[in-house]
Order: structure tokens, then sequence, then C-alpha cells
């Protein structure tokens, strides 16, 4: 698994990706009450601003992390937003990319490198 | 956290109990506590909640005689004050010249004085202006060595009587000097969550001891800003700087019900008050804009700044958000704000523009949940 500077995990599944926030983000976030994600379909370039998560503080934007296209979103977060906050590294991820580069994501962070900037 | 913050005397409780701090009209204060604002917001509608609001401004107005005082502080707000009867207390608010407001406080009559709680954000401008207008006649002192806490929700007064049984026969907005665990407390039935509650100013030396005595029941937790402001929007109150300022006229914010009739118009005592004329008008003729409640219609949040248009494609600005968010207690986004007068009765879909989208939205009738006034 890789992590960005904006606290979102990759994790690679054959030649998709799957993208989430981790643990750390969603707790400082607090209690997330709505998360609007990209269409499926959608071809995206990296740092777009693709999905916006609201908890009861503040409005916050998640960046592509890749250039490529959207294939899958999770619709269930539209419903049951707090499951970011529950389960924000297994069920609560977002969406999967078909990267247009998948050497991209070698350049993020490992969980060592991530848990440093962290702590 | 930026230099220079200051501190409430509750400051190291806030710390050793794990707040989350931020800045406030120049204060550190907390934010949220482990529960996080959608528990402290739900243990407050259920039990009773604990806030410290002690960043607020506590003002003494004296003069010869109560009535001097009233007389001189109705030249500053447009409410009856010289009518308020010892022991009460009144919602109220400082008008501009143009009649906009001020600034909005809560005054009360405590026989020989008159006590005003002012926003944080605003008493030291609050303070100029009231010297200007009411000294020398008037003394004003200003208390910097009390804490103001609130308790709130629907526990407090079985809890606050065990410190004190004279709690249980104050009604909604009456005030008195209680002995509350030691300390010599100014108490009075009120707050900002649209829950029976009750405001506490306790001497600073004191106020730690007393509001650990207060935590250790078991009913009550600490609440933090975040929770106070997404109970006070479920509330339907303003907050001042967003809802309402120096360029809204209570009119306009549908404040009018707090400007007693002895105030306005053909009343005893009309007018009188800075803006007086445009305000008193105002109630006659009415306003272009109205202060409202808005549903937005799909589950996303509307904030402060969203723009309200009547149709989905309409260029005319005819409203805006001033305060809005996720309601805890309903499970939906709720907002406030401005929406031109022939609107403000409006149950169609009207839309508020988000993110480059537009997004239908509804006016909604305010408060979002029933008040719970001990009257």
């Amino acid at each position: 698994m890789k992590f960005t500077e904006e606290h979102e995990w990759l994790r690679t599944e054959g030649d998709i990706v799957v993208v989430g926030i981790t643990e750390h983000a969603s707790t400082q976030l607090g209690d997330v009450v709505f998360v609007e994600l990209p269409e499926e379909g959608t071809t995206v370039s990296k740092d777009d601003e693709i999905v916006v998560i609201e908890s009861v503080k503040a409005a916050s934007d998640i960046l592509a992390p890749l250039d490529g296209e959207i294939i899958e979103i999770n619709g269930a977060l539209a419903d049951e937003p707090s499951k970011v906050n529950e389960d924000p590294m297994g069920e609560a991820w977002f969406f999967k990319m078909k990267p247009a580069d998948p050497s991209q994501v070698e350049e993020y962070m490992t969980e060592d490198e991530y848990n440093k900037l962290i702590s | 956290m930026a230099q220079g913050l200051t501190k409430t005397p509750l400051y190291e409780l806030h710390r050793d109990l794990g707040a989350k701090m931020t800045e406030f009209a120049g204060y550190e204060m907390p934010v949220q506590y482990s529960l996080g604002i959608l528990g402290e917001h739900q243990h407050t509608r259920t039990k009773s909640g604990l806030f410290d609001v002690s960043h607020m401004g506590q003002v003494i107005l004296r003069g010869r005689s109560y009535q001097e005082t009233a007389l001189a502080l109705e030249r500053a707000i447009p409410m009856d004050a010289l009518g308020l009867d010892v022991g009460r207390q009144r919602y109220g608010f400082l008008t501009t010249n143009n009649g906009g407001i001020l600034d909005d406080l809560m005054f009360s009559n405590r026989g020989d004085h008159i006590f005003v709680v002012l926003n944080a954000a605003c008493k030291d401008s609050d303070i100029v202006h009231l010297r200007t207008l009411l000294e020398p006649d008037i003394s004003i002192e200003v208390i910097e060595n009390r804490a103001l806490i609130a308790l709130q929700g629907p526990a407090s007064e079985a809890v606050l009587s065990e410190f004190n049984s004279q709690i249980k026969a104050m009604n909604f907005m009456d005030v008195e000097t209680l002995s509350i665990a030691g300390a010599e407390c100014w108490v009075s039935r009120s707050g900002y969550t649209g829950e029976d509650g009750f405001e506490i100013s306790i001497p600073a030396s004191t106020a730690e001891s007393v509001t650990k005595s207060i935590l250790s029941k078991e009913e009550v937790e600490l609440i933090g800003l975040g929770a106070r402001d997404s109970l006070r929007l479920e509330a339907g109150l303003c907050l001042y700087g967003h809802d309402i300022d120096d360029a809204t006229s209570p009119v306009e914010a549908a404040l009018t019900w707090a400007i007693q009739k002895v105030r306005r118009t053909h009343g005893e005592r009309a007018g009188g008050f800075m803006g007086s004329e445009i305000i008193s008008q105002q109630i006659e003729t009415g306003t272009d804009k109205k202060r409202v409640g808005f549903l937005p219609q799909t589950r996303a949040p509307m904030r402060e700044g969203i723009e309200i248009f009547a149709t989905e494609f309409s260029k005319k600005v005819i409203g805006k958000i001033t305060s809005g968010g996720f309601s805890p207690s309903l499970g939906y986004p709720i907002a406030m704000g401005y929406i031109a007068s022939e609107f403000a009765n409006s149950e169609d879909e009207l839309f508020g523009e988000l993110r480059g989208k537009r997004v239908p939205v509804k006016v909604a009738k305010i408060p979002f949940v029933p008040l719970n006034f001990k009257r």
C-alpha cells in the first residue's frame, strides 16, 4: 500500500488502484456526514479535486492521486458517510481507478514513510 | 496555536480532558473533546452538556438607581430595560445609527445594577460604545475575574439542584445569586442550545473546582464550540458576525419580537435608541430581505456564503446562506440565511449554488427542533 501527503492510501489490485483516506485523516476530519464522489467513467488528472468530504465542521477536497479513469465508486458512502470514520482503510474506500501510467503509484510514500510524516 | 491567545480559567481542565483547541475571538478554546461533535451534540440534547463560555464579556452597569441605569441603557438598545423585573433577564442587541446590529447580548436586572453578557469577538468595541453612550452617569465595570460556564440539556436542572435546591424554583430567563459548590455564582436559566439550562458566572479562583464538581455528575459531559454551533443552529439562534452584523437590521433578521411595544412607534418610550427611525420605519413597512431557515433537498450541507437562486438557471441572486451545516438531531443538513422577502414564505424548490452546481433547497421554519425551555 502507498500513501500520499494528502492522506490518501492507494492499494494496487492487478491493473487497478483502489483509493481511500487514512485513519489519521478520518480522525482529523471528525464525524463525516457527506461524501460526494466523481462519476464512474470520468477521466481525471493528478491533483484534480474529485471528492468532497463534509464533516460536521467543514468541507474538504480529495485530489486525484494519479492520471487515469474512474472505473468504480463506492456508492455505499452516499447513504452511510459515517463508514469513513468507522473503517477508512477498508470498507470506506472511495473509488477505483485505472491509472494511465501505473508507475506514478511508485512515487508515493511507503507505510513507514507515511507514519513518520504524521507522527 | 498562534501566540498571544488568551486562556480562560478552565484552560488546564480542557487540556487535561483531551480537548482539541482552536483560536476563537483571540482565545484558545476547546472545539471538541473525545466524544466528538456529533456525540457532544446528542449528549446535550439528551442529558447535560457543560460549556466553557468564559471568553464572553461580562459587564456590570451601575447608575444611582436601577431606573437611571435602565433608561441610560435604553439609549443603546431598543429593548424595554426599565420594565424588566428584578431577577429577570432579557435578550437584546446594540444598534448602530444605520439601524444595523452592533452585537447581540443578554441583560438582567440584578436589583441595583444591570448585568450584561456580550459576544467575545465584539466585547472590546461594545464596551467602548457603551462608555461613549453611558458615561459618566453610569459606571461600566468589566468583570475580568469571573469564568462563565453553561450547563445545557434536559438533565441540567436535576444536576444543578443537587448543589442548590433553589435551582428548581427558577424559570426560563430568571437570574439569581446562588451558592454552588461553595462559590457565589450568578446563575441565569438560559442558554444558546434551545434546551433548558443555565449560565453560571463563577469567581475565577474557584471556577475549576466548581466545574469539576459539576462534571463529576454522571449525566454531565464537557462540550466544545463545534457542538455549540450545531446546537444553536438547530435552535434557529443567530451567531453574530454570520447571521447578524452591523449591515443587517433587527427587522431583516426576524428579531422584531425582541423589541418590546413600549419602544416601538406609539409606545410610551418609543425611539431614543441608535437607528430608531430606520428600525421603526422597517417595523411598519417591512424590509426587502428576511432571515429564514433553509432545508437543502440533498444530503450535501450548504454552508455560509452559498447563494440562492429562484430557478436552476436564473442569474439573479435572491438569497444567501449565513450559517449552515449538518443537523445531528435530524440527520440531514439545515441552514439559515437571508432571502428576498417575496420568497420568505415560498414553498417552491429554490436552488443553492454548491461548487458550481445548482442544488435544490427549500425555505423552512426555524427553529428546526422544538425548544425545551422551562416556562
